[in-house]
């Protein structure tokens, strides 16, 4: 037992050395959303491109993708193009225009291509600040019966979608449009 | 003249930047102005994660502090105010965050170890202390006894006889011998 005593150093250096070790390959950026799990919040906004309101109810019935993203927003031009990919192969894509004015994201949608099923038109940010949303883009996965499953803070790309997204959606073997990205900036839909 | 230039200089040099960076807000009560201090301080920007709201000048603090200068002036009590940023950011956005099974090992696991670590010290206090007493009488003679058999026996002449101050080291030399 004395001998077995000298390496309790060594034994709390190894233990000290697995936890920091584990947090080299951490991400500290990383900020799981406090809604996992959770219900989406309710709300009644007013559809971008379409006339009316839209609220929680009208988002259900089949997996989605919430999209939140503005035209002062660099990184959303940056991802615009693999959504509309995305949208392309059949996934639900709905759009979150947050803090942003209504003609200007029009235009963007206009010239950029609209991959969104519907895009709500969160002006005040009232709706942004109840999902916890701090920046844009961010990208919620909604399952069909309303429930937030996943957050990804920053842009969607192949990377992201194969590794965190598609296992929310039916067909996860699902073969995307495999045209380059960026290639469809100025197509429409 | 020479008053009109120093007091241009002297407000040349005011931190304009500041300004604008953080707005300021009026309180109808000040004890609201003072917790608005505190909890500003407390909560924790999601958009850069080393900074408080008070300090952070990210869109997405501007938003939390205007929610917590409204929230306060409509009555909302520090908890009610916390659990509302916690329902939405998570454990995260709080620099204190509350005592649970999560939070349990960070709230409390620097103490525990730090007693442990009191405890070890404690101890070895005590041990040393034990072992720096001081011979008795009665163990002097059985040192000398035994000294003097063992040196008869071998005939070791020059053994030192120095007296040792422990049992072990008695027997140490015994063996030695």
């Amino acid at each position: 037992m004395g001998r077995l005593k000298l390496f309790l150093p060594l034994l709390a250096f190894a233990v000290l050395g697995a936890f920091l070790f584990r947090g080299l390959s951490l991400d500290p950026k990383a900020l799981p959303s406090a809604l996992i799990g959770k219900p989406l919040p309710d709300f009644s906004l007013q559809a971008l491109t379409a006339e009316g309101l839209v609220t929680r109810e009208d988002l259900l019935g089949e997996p989605a993708l919430i999209n939140v993203w503005a035209t002062w927003c660099y990184s959303c031009r940056v991802e615009h193009p693999y959504l509309l990919d995305l949208a392309r192969s059949g996934i639900k894509i709905i759009g979150l225009n947050y803090k942003d004015q209504a003609d200007p994201a029009r235009q963007w949608l206009e010239a950029l291509g609209d991959p969104y099923a519907v895009v709500l038109s969160d002006t005040a940010g009232t709706l942004g600040l109840d999902l916890g949303v701090y920046g844009a883009p961010e990208t919620y996965v909604l399952d069909a019966t309303g429930d937030i499953q996943y957050r990804h803070v920053g842009v969607v790309d192949e990377t992201v979608w194969v590794q965190n997204l598609a296992r929310f959606f039916p067909d996860p073997e699902r073969e995307l449009d495999t045209t380059p990205l960026g290639s469809s900036i100025g197509e429409g839909p | 003249m020479r008053g009109l230039v120093a007091v241009v200089s002297l407000m040349l040099m005011l931190p304009l930047a500041a300004w604008g960076v953080i707005e300021t807000y009026e309180f109808s009560d000040p004890v609201l102005e003072d917790r608005y201090h505190e909890l500003s301080q407390e909560l924790r920007c999601p958009k850069c994660q080393n900074q408080n709201i008070a300090d952070s000048n990210a869109p997405i603090s501007r938003d939390l502090r205007f929610l917590l200068h409204s929230q306060l002036e409509q009555g909302a009590s520090d908890d009610e105010i916390l659990g509302f940023m916690v329902a939405r950011y998570g454990d995260f956005v709080r620099y204190r965050p509350a005592v649970d099974q999560n939070t349990v090992v960070l709230w409390y696991g620097p103490g525990i170890v730090a007693l442990i670590g009191l405890l070890g010290l404690v101890r070895h206090l005590v041990r040393k202390k034990r072992v720096d007493q001081p011979v008795t009488a009665e163990e002097l003679a059985q040192l000398r006894s035994r000294l003097a058999v063992s040196e008869g026996e071998s005939g070791a002449a020059s053994m030192s006889k120095t007296v040792h101050t422990s049992d072990r080291a008695a027997r140490d030399n015994e063996e030695s011998s």
